[in-house]
């Protein structure tokens, strides 16, 4: 049944990725889906903690931050390739959370969501800070990944915007069959399971802490490779993506297609990514609109859009 | 000789000592029922065996371990679990996820492999499916298995938290009313299944208000009154016992059935 | 010595801010369980509200009642519109739901308003008192005296009179209090609206030292909480020591250590109260019943 599911999803997924470039006006468009496909693949990490889980993090960005960076400072500083920096920064991320999240973990609801907006803040602010070494609040390049001449090579032209259309759609499809995997799996089924009830799940024998502790650690990972693949992606990165305004994004994103699934968080990822888009001319009222729909989708769609969608269709076929 | 041994268990919430001093024990294949009035601190003890609460004073042993204050997770490889009074489902998940849930000591699950989906484990999966089916069978809720379980009445609920118990693999099962909120014949069967699963070898720990019940399939019953033990034995010696009666019915009335 | 001083009256006056953005929280807290992320954008509109107000000609203090009257009314609306009707969801909709509103009342602020720094003069001038050795700006006074009187003033309302104890059954259960005749929709709307009071009045006292602009209502609001934490959540008298305190914090930490970090003191604060004492200075610790 859920075998089923997976290959579904997956295929759902990317047959919409090859058939979505038909639309496209222009090639400006590959940049707008690559950009869709690196914010749903920062909101899968969180689909993994909230949806399965049922925890909450207020400060994820904090994790693009780190992986963004690596692929600013890494190259530079460490003269690795920007390719071993996505690596690194995975590496860091996911250490970072498995220090901080042993403790910041035995907390719930609103502590847990205030300890996570402080993690993130932290680190926007050493971001910020530390001027000589990241260039502060106007922020740094970062190097070019420098695949395409090496696909130019293999007879393969691709511009800027249609490669990276393809490098994040790929890279989403193997977050989303891993998180996928994961929700079928004896370890799904223990974050799932303390996510209803943790008494219960102790008394089966699930370590919660230990769960939970996963459930950050793999939200972190998958956060942490959005970062650096927007960082190489944009060819420049400031401590914004560290931010709180970025981590508030992410889980609403999260939230708003249907925080349960990877279809719902890649639907609410697109939304929120073209909000800005669709509201260039009236770029002073995105923060008011943006407020509006976190609320008016809190109130009215508390499940998210996919599943309240999901429902009124199997209305209409009843 | 006893599997399950508790001596002088005790605590204290602010100023109420909500139990105090209590001891029993239950032998494999044995049901010993805890009853009492409300408030008696029945459950208070149930939380203090099974790693819910940290015990102020006494002792809980295991097989002969100290397990006092030891947590659910642990306590629960070692072959302790029980099922709760006010139901704790999992509600999002299936029916049939559920008991598999149980099982998950027994698929030892590593995060690497489920993150890819390796052969291993899902030939684990696979394998630990069939047996929550078994269990999903002897509950008589096969039917629902790709049900959410929120979606499900109380009593049937109260079988799958059974079910989902038995995964566990236990050989001490705590039971917090598990008959409560069931008609005449939900009761029998739960009656007859607690039965089957002490004749297998599981001990029993049964809290339990349906006194018919209580009386019927227990093999020792322990009285709690006011977060003391006022009495012990067999249903008969319980059942005649004067200070049992004056908790349960107070001492202003003659006793129900007098003996002569 | 002299420098020290200064980091305490610098660290007191925006200690006292803090103290009132807490008790905004607090008050909402105890009423409805909701943490409101929303209570920095009342210290912004008292402040931001008044300046235009005074700027269009009125004079101060009755730029500051209006301020203070239509913050307040925004904070009903925000009950109404945006927390009753999501009663009972689970604390990840409530978070995006307040934080929403947030952002919401910023994004209408750039609007109506814009985005500049602004000020109010001081209320009683700009001449520095000298204290033990450092300066005093008399509006830190009214800072600091106006945070005191506030709560005084409200210790006097929920101890004294039958509305403040209202107000606390509900807090307490809400159900029980319905069931013994209080109007438990008025009391919510009536904590909103002092809460949403409470912090526009905090915004009034400070913007003549540290301006205002559109967006100042986050850092506010997340210090406040900070505040809140360090005293213990739900708790007025914690409120106010928690304020203070980290106030004094900062302060101290701009002065001897680094003025650019002197932002993470309270995320430090946070973290570390909730490892360490996660029920803060004055609150109770809870047993969670199964």
């Amino acid at each position: 049944m859920s075998g089923k599911n997976k290959w579904i999803q997956l295929g759902m997924l990317a047959v919409i990725m090859l058939v979505l470039p038909a639309f496209f006006p222009s090639g400006y468009y590959y940049r707008v889906g690559a950009l869709i496909y690196v914010n749903a693949l920062s909101v899968l990490g969180l689909v993994v903690l909230i949806g399965y889980a049922g925890q909450i993090s207020l400060g994820h960005a904090g994790f693009a931050g780190i992986g963004a960076y690596s692929c600013a400072l890494a190259p530079v500083h460490l003269g690795i390739h920007p390719a071993l920096a996505v690596l690194l920064g995975a590496a860091v991320s996911g250490v970072m959370a498995l220090l901080i999240g042993r403790p910041i973990l035995r907390l719930k609801g609103y502590y847990l969501a205030v300890a996570t907006l402080g993690f993130g803040i932290l680190v926007t602010m050493v971001l910020s800070n530390e001027r000589g070494l990241t260039g502060g609040p106007d922020g740094m390049p970062v190097p070019d990944l420098g695949l395409r001449p090496l696909l130019r090579d293999l007879g393969l032209r691709l511009s800027g915007g249609e490669f990276w259309y393809i490098a994040n759609a790929v890279v989403l499809l193997i977050g989303a069959w891993i998180a996928l995997n994961l929700f079928q799996s004896a370890t799904g089924r223990a974050m799932r399971a303390l996510h209803g009830s943790e008494t219960a799940a102790r008394t089966v024998g699930i370590d919660v802490a230990r769960y939970k502790l996963q459930a950050f650690v793999i939200s972190a990972v998958y956060a942490s490779v959005a970062g650096s693949l927007l960082a190489l992606q944009n060819g420049f990165i400031t401590p914004d993506v560290a931010g709180f305004m970025h981590s508030v994004e992410m889980v609403t994103m999260a939230v708003l297609g249907g925080v349960g699934s990877v279809l719902g968080a890649t639907l609410g990822a697109a939304i929120l990514t073209l909000l800005p888009q669709v509201l260039t001319v009236f770029a002073d009222y995105e923060q008011l609109v943006l407020g509006g729909v976190m609320i008016l989708v809190m109130i009215f769609l508390p499940l998210g859009l996919l599943p309240s969608i999901a429902a009124r269709i199997r209305w209409r076929g009843v | 000789m006893a599997i399950l041994e508790v001596s002088g268990l005790g605590i204290g919430f602010g100023g109420l000592r909500a139990v105090n001093d209590v001891s029993f024990s239950v032998r494999p294949g044995e049901i010993v029922s805890v009853i009492g009035p409300n408030g008696a601190g029945k459950t208070t003890l149930f939380n203090m065996i099974s790693g819910v609460y940290v015990p102020g004073d006494g002792q809980v042993k295991l097989n002969g371990e100290d397990v006092t204050a030891m947590a659910p997770h642990l306590l629960a490889a070692r072959g302790l679990t029980r099922t709760f009074q006010n139901l704790q489902i999992f509600q999002e998940m299936t029916v049939l996820e559920n008991v598999v849930a149980g099982f998950h000591l027994v698929e030892r699950p590593s995060v690497l492999s489920d993150l890819l989906s390796l052969p291993g484990a899902r030939r684990r999966s696979a394998e630990v499916r069939e047996k929550a089916f078994a269990f999903l069978d002897k509950v008589r809720l096969t039917g629902a298995a790709a049900e959410e379980a929120g979606n499900l009445s109380y009593g049937a609920l109260k079988r799958l938290e059974i079910a989902r118990a038995l995964a566990v693999g236990p050989k001490v099962l705590l039971l917090d009313e598990p008959a409560a909120g069931c008609n005449a014949v939900e009761t029998e069967e739960i009656d007859e299944l607690i039965a089957e699963l002490a004749k297998s070898g599981i001990a029993i720990l049964l809290v339990e208000h349906d006194m018919k019940m209580v009386m019927r399939i227990s093999n020792h019953i322990v009285v709690l009154d006011h977060g003391e033990k006022i009495a012990e034995g067999t249903p008969e010696v319980v059942s005649k016992h004067p200070d049992v009666i004056a908790a349960y019915l107070g001492t202003e009335e003659e006793p129900a059935h007098a003996d002569g | 010595m002299d420098a020290f001083m200064q980091f305490i009256y610098s660290g007191l006056t925006v200690g006292a801010v803090y103290a009132l953005v807490a008790l905004g929280f607090t008050i909402i807290y105890n009423a409805s369980d909701v943490v409101n992320f929303a209570q920095g954008e009342f210290v912004m509109l008292g402040g931001m509200i008044t300046v235009f107000a005074f700027d269009a000609g009125l004079p101060l203090p009755l730029a500051a009642v209006i301020a203070i009257a239509i913050t307040a009314g925004i904070g009903v609306a925000l009950n109404k519109l945006a927390i009753e009707p999501a009663r009972g969801a689970p604390v990840v909709s409530l978070i995006i739901i307040t934080i929403g509103a947030s952002i919401l009342i910023r994004g209408a602020s750039q609007i109506v308003f814009d985005k500049q720094l602004h000020r109010l003069p001081a209320f009683s001038g700009d001449d520095p008192i000298h204290v033990f050795g450092a300066t005093l700006l008399p509006q830190s006074l009214w800072v600091i005296g106006g945070a005191f009187a506030i709560f005084i003033a409200l210790w006097l309302f929920f101890t004294r009179t039958l509305l403040g104890k209202a107000v606390l059954a509900t807090a307490n259960n809400r159900l029980a209090a319905q069931l013994v005749g209080i109007n438990t929709g008025f009391v919510m709307t009536l904590s909103f609206a002092l809460s949403a009071a409470i912090g526009a009045l905090a915004g009034v006292l400070v913007t003549p030292i540290t301006l205002v602009s559109y967006d100042v209502g986050v850092g506010l609001a997340l210090k406040g909480f900070a505040a809140a934490m360090l005293g213990g959540m739900g708790n007025p008298k914690g409120a106010l020591v928690g304020g203070l305190l980290l106030g004094l914090f900062e302060a101290l930490t701009a002065g001897y250590i680094s003025s650019q970090y002197k932002e993470a003191v309270a995320f430090i604060v946070i973290l570390a109260v909730l490892f360490v004492m996660p029920q803060g200075l004055f609150g109770a610790k809870k047993t969670e019943r199964v």
